[in-house]
């Protein structure tokens, strides 16, 4: 049995591991894009700071950790996928056979198709890569463009600020980080971000980069802003491009089922590539999180062996840490429809609290701004569906009273 | 060390919150908590200072041992001049918020000027700022603690707040804290609302430290705990019944002032005592304790949390009562039932709820509508003037007059003068049983004759906490003497009063001293605080803190002369029990406490015993 | 056989003893802000509840820290904390769904409960017996365990 894992990112590792761990005997290959070991992209903010350095990014610390396991890392891509046989064909040339592949190819930054977004001095902050040359170019002072206050450019923005880089952050939707937070949320994040000395342009579009005497201006709908580096965070897009003509269903990421497997049998997909289940119904959803990443690598290492695990969903949650103010959201935040709202807004306080039930007083969905105590019961309450009904009146009155609510539920669940 | 060595300075008429370095040298001599804010009281507050004028301050203390493991390490105290006896009031309270301030890197407050809005105090840690309370100015200190609670939504703030009678002049209404929790007598809440200071809301996330030796610290503490596990009152008799555990002991005893005082035992004494708490209901088989709770670092627990029956005349129609909170401990009980005549268990609780929610001392609560109950007996107070009968064993009287306590409405207003206001008022002040102004509490002094002469000296007016002599008298504790005589007493309440002193300046509790002495406290102490901390030094500086007080009562006018007992005590002998016949004995006593003491025959201290005590 | 905590709640009187002897031990200081043992307190029923890790088999901090900072003591079963590797990404304080691990402010990591290397302090500074570290088949957190299988994202067909 070859099971082939395309992708060093969480949901590849935790695959490996996991078959690994069922077929102590299989021949397992995992196909890394990036250079070196398996690292965490989480873990880039914390290494652009300094707090630790290229071996801290690591997924897997110990050393000789995947010979110990038996598993050869490559450092190759797929080119493509052969249409009627269990076969890849590598960017480097070589053909492989396997018995079962998990595509866990991760993502890719886009980029706006503006004039200049391609000048030197224009970079993404996806990889280590990026990293490195946004350490090079971030120094103290120096004049830096994010353009995108989405999750990744809020995760990157206290480090730039740690950094010394006079800092402007350019986002065309209405708020910060808008696909994670509502207009309260975001507004206190933007506040949050003001008072530390950035300068925060929402509702704005970046129009064009020009360069002139080795320094950037970045032309937007707010006028024009000078830069020493400008760093494109304006979204990723799963990689399934080698997938064209292959069989294999895409829309937004590779279409898997609830056992990650793909329209074509054999085939799975995990992480950000994937577009699964999601726990709250609906459509199939690309969640693109660590999390999300590492339970599609278990579980689609423990169909590919054979388990027949089925997924529930993944939900999806953020926490950001923006200078100092910690703010995280789950699952159905907007609410809507038939869920009932429970709010508490005390942004002056510098704490926020969202909660969202359906019409059986299950959580659906939360944000919570400035709390950083027992935050993960936000999850534990809408994965598990319990009811909180002898909690509605109590919560009506303080929603912060979450967390004794989810204590007593666990207690009345005996 | 221990202390945090900051002391929080808040002028609520500049509106500023300024550190200040805690004085070492004073903590040296007067440890912490009582002491330690007393000498700071002493040393800036004029002691003729209108108690409820902008020149009165208001302090909040911890001790060294608030915020440990040390078992009941979570005491702090309000200091004040007490509008109630104009002496100084020190209000002692557990619960969390000391061990909060502490932990926010504070070993006291002080509270100065007055504000001309309504304020709230927020703390988180070292950051400290006055917001404004307009919202909250008005409401009850259960509403004040949801409403911050949410306001800054952090469930784990503490809050000590003034219900609605301080707002209104109640002068006996307490600070509240953790909900149930209070600093409870002389009317230190009334203090905080005359400055218009609603609440003061603390987050600590510092850690308590600063321990000289922490490993000796650790051991000592564990020795400690151990005792008081193993001891049968702290260990058992406490954590069942609480102090509630009283109730039937002192009525057989023939030491529980009845009806104002009228008669040392009380038929109904059972029915409220904390056995009944124990029983089922009739209506729903449920008893009316809860729990027991602890406060802060307590390994005795002996908190008390109870419901009011649903189906009860006080709390039918009002959900919001139905819940459990702090129920009652023997000193409420007797106040509110056996001084009253009322044996109704679940009125007693609900009109307990109504003293911690709207912030008011029970005892002294208790003890003016006894004599409110007997002035309405003779006539010299009518229907018109009560709202209602106001009979003796009257649960309905006793239930509306807290409500009308906690808003100040009607009669309300008149109670909440105080027993020896209103008795004066009405002509009649020997009815008052009070000393310097303040209701004494549930142990009659014809029955156990030490509380005479504890009551009479008290620096706060009449209390029992002051020298609990009731543990030699009738617990044994450490040794048995017999209450009915007068012998040996003023030397017993000495002792008690300079040991309850000490470690009311610790940050510890006074019920460890039912199975501590002094002996198990020091070695406490000295593992964590700077200097040599012996029993002897901690007896010493009680004396000393003792004097202070004294002093600081008798520059305010309060002199010797009232060091007495209320005219019933003194001439109407026990009708009944084991001390029919007699009365207290405080003639005999008090020359001979004013000796022990030092004190010249007025009751002043002499030269020589202030300079022994370096004062 | 390894011993795991045992919660009795109807014992507890919410002294918060076993909230400063953790926090000593683990910070040196008295503070409960940093214990990782949280008594909660039912204050209109008059119950008090302490909460902690259950060192779950799902794992799920372990799993989602995505610098391998977090690993099973072998020797106690607890999910341990590696300081030093440890970013403060706090991807796994949204991962746990009993919320027990947390963010530190003061230390700019996560902290969990780590069974204080197999003597936790919370069960011996306990006075009424409400937390006791006992055989791990017997413990009254059979109740979250409960839990943690309803909210298993890996539910097996």
């Amino acid at each position: 049995m070859h099971f082939l894992v395309a992708g060093g990112g969480p949901a590849g590792v935790t695959a490996c591991e996991t078959l690994r761990r069922l077929d102590p005997a299989a021949e397992i290959t995992l196909l890394c894009g990036e250079p070196g070991e398996p690292y965490g992209r989480m873990a880039i903010p914390y290494y652009l700071i300094g707090n630790i350095d290229a071996e801290g990014t690591r997924l897997r610390k110990r050393h000789g950790y995947w010979e110990g396991l038996g598993i050869p890392l490559r450092h190759d891509r797929i080119a493509s996928l052969v249409p009627d046989r269990d076969q890849v064909i590598l960017e480097g040339g070589e053909r492989l056979d396997f018995d079962r592949l998990l595509i866990a190819t991760g993502a890719h930054p886009v980029s706006p198709p503006i004039p200049g977004i391609d000048l030197p001095g224009v970079v993404h902050c996806w990889t280590l890569e990026d990293a490195h040359a946004i350490a090079e170019r971030a120094d103290e002072g120096s004049k830096v463009v994010l353009m995108g206050a989405g999750f990744i450019g809020c995760i990157i923005l206290e480090s730039l600020v740690k950094r010394g880089v006079r800092l402007s952050v350019i986002e065309q939707g209405p708020r910060m980080v808008p696909r994670m937070l509502d207009e309260v949320a975001g507004g206190m994040l933007q506040a949050h971000c003001e008072s530390q000395g950035v300068r925060v342009l929402t509702g704005t579009r970046a129009e064009s980069i020009a360069e002139s005497g080795g320094r950037l201006a970045v032309a937007t709908s707010q006028g024009e802003i000078p830069a020493d580096l400008v760093i494109v965070a304006t979204g990723v897009r799963s990689n399934t491009g080698f997938l064209d003509g292959s069989g294999v269903d895409c829309d937004q990421g590779v279409l898997v089922d609830e056992h990650l497997e793909s329209s074509r049998a054999g085939v799975f997909a995990a992480g950000d590539v994937a577009q699964g289940p999601d726990l709250l119904g609906g459509n199939r959803q690309v969640h693109a999180i660590q999390p999300t990443a590492v339970e599609h690598g278990r579980i689609a290492a423990l169909n590919m062996a054979g388990q027949g695990a089925r997924y529930p969903g993944s939900l999806n949650m953020n926490i950001l840490d923006t200078l100092g103010l910690v703010s995280v959201s789950f699952g159905n935040w907007e609410g809507g429809g038939e869920h009932q709202t429970l709010s508490l807004d005390s942004r002056d306080a510098g704490r926020y609290l969202k909660l969202v039930f359906d019409d059986q007083d299950r959580l659906r969905g939360a944000i919570a701004v400035g709390h950083t105590e027992k935050v993960g019961i936000l999850r534990g309450l809408i994965q598990s569906r319990r009811p909180l009904r002898g909690w509605r009146e109590r919560l009506q009155r303080d929603p912060t009273r979450i967390a004794e609510a989810y204590v007593g539920a666990i207690e009345a669940s005996a | 060390m221990a202390w945090t060595e900051k002391i929080l300075r808040v002028n609520l008429s500049d509106k500023t919150c300024k550190e200040e370095p805690l004085n070492k040298e004073w903590a040296q001599q007067y440890l912490g908590q009582r002491g330690l804010a007393t000498k700071y009281l002493v040393e800036e507050v004029d002691p003729k200072a209108d108690p409820l004028g902008p020149d009165n301050k208001l302090i909040f203390a911890t001790g060294p041992m608030t915020g440990t493991m040390a078992s009941t390490g979570g005491r702090y105290s309000v200091i004040t001049k007490s509008p109630l006896t104009h002496c100084v009031a020190c209000s002692n309270s557990g619960g969390f918020i000391g061990q909060e301030l502490k932990n926010a890197g504070w070993d006291m407050v002080i509270v100065e000027g007055e504000a001309d809005s309504p304020l709230y105090l927020y703390i988180e840690n070292e950051r400290a700022e006055l917001l404004p309370a307009d919202e909250i100015w008005g409401t009850s200190v259960w509403h004040t603690d949801e409403w911050l609670h949410k306001r800054h939504q952090d469930p784990l703030l503490r809050i000590a707040a003034v219900g609605r009678s301080a707002e209104q002049g109640c002068l006996y209404s307490a600070v509240i804290n953790d909900l149930h929790r209070a600093a409870g007598r002389s009317g230190v809440g009334t203090v905080m609302a005359s400055k218009n200071l609603k609440a003061m809301a603390v987050r600590g996330t510092q850690g308590v430290g600063n321990i000289k030796d922490p490993k000796r610290f650790m051991q000592a503490v564990n020795t400690a705990k151990k005792v008081l596990a193993d001891n049968a009152v702290t260990g058992q008799g406490l954590p069942t019944y609480g102090t509630q555990v009283l109730m039937n002991v002192i009525n057989e005893i023939g030491a529980l002032p009845t009806r104002n005082a009228r008669e040392v035992q009380f038929e109904g004494a059972n029915e409220i005592s904390g056995e009944a708490m124990h029983e089922p209901r009739p209506s729903d088989g449920k008893p009316n304790l809860v729990t027991n709770a602890g406060c802060f670092a307590c390994t005795i627990a002996c908190g008390r949390i109870s419901t009011v029956d649903k189906g009860h005349f006080s709390v039918k129609n009002k959900p919001e009562y139905w819940g459990a909170s702090g129920g009652l401990e023997y000193e409420a009980a007797w106040a509110l039932g056996t001084d009253t005549g009322v044996d109704d268990l679940d009125a007693l609780t609900y009109a307990n709820f109504i003293c911690n929610e709207d912030g008011f001392d029970p005892i002294s609560f208790g003890a003016t509508v006894a004599a409110a109950m007997e002035l309405y007996g003779r006539g010299v107070l009518t229907t018109e003037q009560t709202g209602t009968p106001f009979d003796f064993g009257s649960a309905e009287a006793l239930v509306k007059a807290a409500e009308w306590v906690a808003t100040g409405e009607g009669f309300g207003k008149e109670l909440g003068l105080g027993s020896k206001r209103l008795c004066e008022k009405y002509g009649h002040p020997e009815l008052s049983m009070t000393v310097k102004g303040q209701e004494f509490p549930a142990y009659d002094p014809r029955g156990i004759q030490g509380m005479g002469l504890t009551y009479a000296t008290s620096n706060r007016g009449a209390c029992h906490l002051r020298s609990y002599t009731v543990a030699s008298e009738v617990l044994g504790i450490p040794e048995k003497t017999d209450p009915l005589t007068a012998e040996g007493k003023p030397a017993l309440v000495k002792a008690f009063q300079d040991a309850t002193a000490a470690v009311d300046s610790s940050g510890l509790c006074v019920f460890t001293t039912f199975a501590w002495t002094l002996e198990d406290i020091a070695p406490q102490i000295d593992a964590a605080c700077e200097g040599e901390w012996t029993a002897a030094r901690l007896l010493e500086m009680g004396e000393r803190v003792w004097n202070l007080e004294r002093r600081f009562n008798l520059a305010a006018g309060v002199s010797g002369k009232e060091d007495t007992l209320p005219k019933r005590l003194l001439d109407e002998p026990a009708a009944t029990g084991p001390a029919k016949g007699l009365v207290s004995k405080l003639d005999e006593m008090l020359p001979e406490y004013y000796q022990l003491r030092g004190w010249s025959s007025d009751g002043e201290p002499t030269p020589e015993t202030l300079q022994r005590l370096g004062l | 056989m390894q011993r795991a905590l045992s919660i009795d709640p109807g014992k507890c009187t919410g002294c918060l003893q076993c909230e400063l002897a953790c926090s000593f031990e683990h910070t040196g200081l008295f503070n409960p802000s940093r214990s990782v043992i949280r008594v909660f307190t039912f204050h209109e029923e008059g119950r008090f509840v302490p909460y902690t890790c259950t060192q779950c088999a799902e794992a799920w901090c372990l799993q989602a820290c995505p610098v391998d900072a977090i690993a099973i003591n072998a020797a106690t079963g607890a999910k341990e904390i590696n300081e030093a590797t440890c970013v403060g990404c706090k991807v796994c304080t949204i991962a746990c769904p009993f919320g027990t691990v947390n963010y530190s402010q003061a230390t700019g990591k996560v902290v969990k409960c780590d069974l204080c290397g197999g003597d936790p302090q919370c069960a011996e500074a306990c006075p009424t017996q409400a937390i006791t570290f006992v055989d791990a088949d017997q413990t009254g957190l059979e109740r979250m365990r409960h839990w943690a299988v309803k909210t298993d994202a890996a539910a097996h067909a």
